[in-house]
């Protein structure tokens, strides 16, 4: 293949003038990783919520929980992009949308990209956590409520201690999802890691070295996160008589989704 | 905002559907009979007893699943230009276009995570088939093929059409390398119209009902398979 490999290219001074493209790739590093944790944060958050409220007695709390989470899984990551993007600032009152529509250059778009990727992780981790709790045998619930727990004790010190254990290495892997899906965000302009090398690509024309360093990059923060994940489930090993696998009680359709 | 402009959309809907579902559709298509035997190629390597079959599965899977699907898209369709130029022995880059090195893309990419449900699948069939099997006296292939491989895909039906139905979803990342597919439709007719809100939104719903009715579909049939098992 006649291709010119030039690696010196990533000193060079990049289109913004201050930083060279090295430099640029490190900052897009950053925000990757800061708009992935973020939005896993919020997703961990809200999708316990709902994860619970989709195992809960109540038929309302129930169809909503559901009515959200098939909403936000059966929609394009991408689409759902667009709508917080371009879409919600026109459905909002003139002058929020406005005033939306003038933050700052990396603001502007960080924020829609962390409510987006936020809401569409919540789906997924209430998914998770619901086939967690369902993994518990029964007993464990009955008897909580027969030694005089209320429904939100019985939940908080007996179900969701066991489920978040059985869950652990579902979650790690949303956090890897999470980390991967952000890249989404360069389609709003946001200039994460993805983006920074595609912009690397467009003004030098060094295209390979910037794929090849972004491919680096992400390796490296996926070996971390695994890493991590040894560690947790280690000191989890260690400290408890493991219940029964999540897997176990996992729909088939649901072990494709990733 | 108003919803004076939905009428002109929708009489362009017609042509829409018509180029960017069957881009989205056939792209689809393609790259899931394409991945699925790549992929179950690739989980027979990867269960394979020689180290020379498994380790490049491995870490053709494992390289897969750890990099962004847009960052795998822009990768091939740069290097598609130039492993063409190699294959026909061209001095110049071949032209390749969006399309061929989005299916390139997506069977690659599809056949990593196809791999991973299809081993499950092997490995949810009982070892006494295969003994079974070869004591029959039919060879490793044939047992392979025969016996083990269609309970596999059997057993993972519902795996495989969900992941279908998360491919037909991810298609629409096309849209980085200006693919004319059912997004970018709604897209052209929002900036034609002037009104982008309205076809977004419009998008979404469209997305949402193809998917939604073949996840029922998936669950529908997930249900007769559990009674008949």
């Amino acid at each position: 293949m006649n291709y010119q490999w030039n690696w010196t290219s990533f000193n060079d001074l990049s289109p913004d003038g201050v930083h060279t493209y090295l430099q640029t790739l490190q900052i897009g590093a950053c925000w990757t990783i800061a708009l992935a944790v973020s939005a896993y944060v919020i997703a961990l958050l809200l999708g316990s919520i709902i994860g619970v409220m989709r195992t809960v007695d109540s038929k309302i709390a129930r169809a909503i929980a559901a009515t959200y989470v098939e909403l936000f899984r059966n929609v394009p990551l991408l689409v759902q992009m667009f709508l917080w993007y371009f879409v919600l600032p026109e459905l909002l009152p003139k002058p929020l949308g406005a005033a939306i529509k003038q933050i700052q250059q990396p603001w502007g778009q960080f924020f829609p990209a962390l409510l987006c990727l936020g809401f569409y992780g919540t789906a997924r981790i209430a998914e998770t956590l619901r086939s967690g709790i369902r993994s518990l045998r029964a007993g464990q619930r009955q008897a909580a409520f027969a030694l005089g727990l209320s429904g939100f004790q019985a939940y908080c010190f007996v179900i969701l201690p066991q489920a978040f254990r059985v869950v652990v290495p579902p979650l790690t892997s949303e956090l890897m999802a999470t980390i991967k899906y952000s890249s989404v965000a360069m389609t709003i302009g946001l200039l994460e890691l993805t983006g920074a090398a595609r912009s690397m690509q467009e003004f030098s024309f060094h295209t390979f070295e910037a794929f090849s360093a972004a491919t680096i990059v992400y390796f490296a923060i996926n070996s971390v996160v695994v890493y991590g994940l040894m560690l947790v489930e280690r000191k989890l090993a260690a400290s408890s008589s493991s219940p029964r696998k999540a897997s176990s009680a996992l729909p088939l359709s649901e072990v494709g989704q990733s | 905002m108003t919803f004076l402009g939905l009428k002109e959309i929708v009489a362009s809907l017609p042509y829409l559907l018509k180029v960017g579902l069957t881009f989205s559709v056939t792209l689809t298509a393609l790259a899931a009979v394409f991945g699925l035997m790549l992929g179950t190629l690739l989980a027979l390597c990867r269960m394979s007893p020689s180290r020379l079959l498994s380790v490049p599965a491995t870490l053709f899977v494992n390289g897969m699943r750890s990099v962004p699907l847009l960052l795998v898209i822009f990768w091939f369709y740069f290097l598609a230009p130039y492993v063409g130029a190699w294959i026909m022995h061209s001095p110049t880059p071949v032209e390749v276009g969006a399309y061929r090195s989005a299916v390139i893309t997506f069977t690659l990419f599809e056949s990593a995570y196809f791999c991973e449900i299809m081993r499950a699948g092997i490995a949810s069939i009982a070892r006494g088939q295969m003994q079974a099997g070869l004591a029959l006296g039919l060879t490793y292939r044939q047992t392979m093929i025969t016996v083990v491989l269609p309970q596999a895909v059997r057993n993972m039906t519902p795996a495989l059409l969900t992941r279908v139905i998360t491919l037909f979803q991810d298609t629409s990342l096309v849209y980085a390398i200006g693919a004319y597919d059912l997004l970018k439709g709604f897209e052209v007719a929002g900036k034609n119209f002037n009104r982008p809100v309205e076809t977004y939104i419009l998008a979404a719903m469209v997305y949402f009902t193809i998917c939604f009715s073949l996840s029922m579909g998936v669950r529908a049939l997930q249900k007769r398979i559990q009674i008949i098992r």
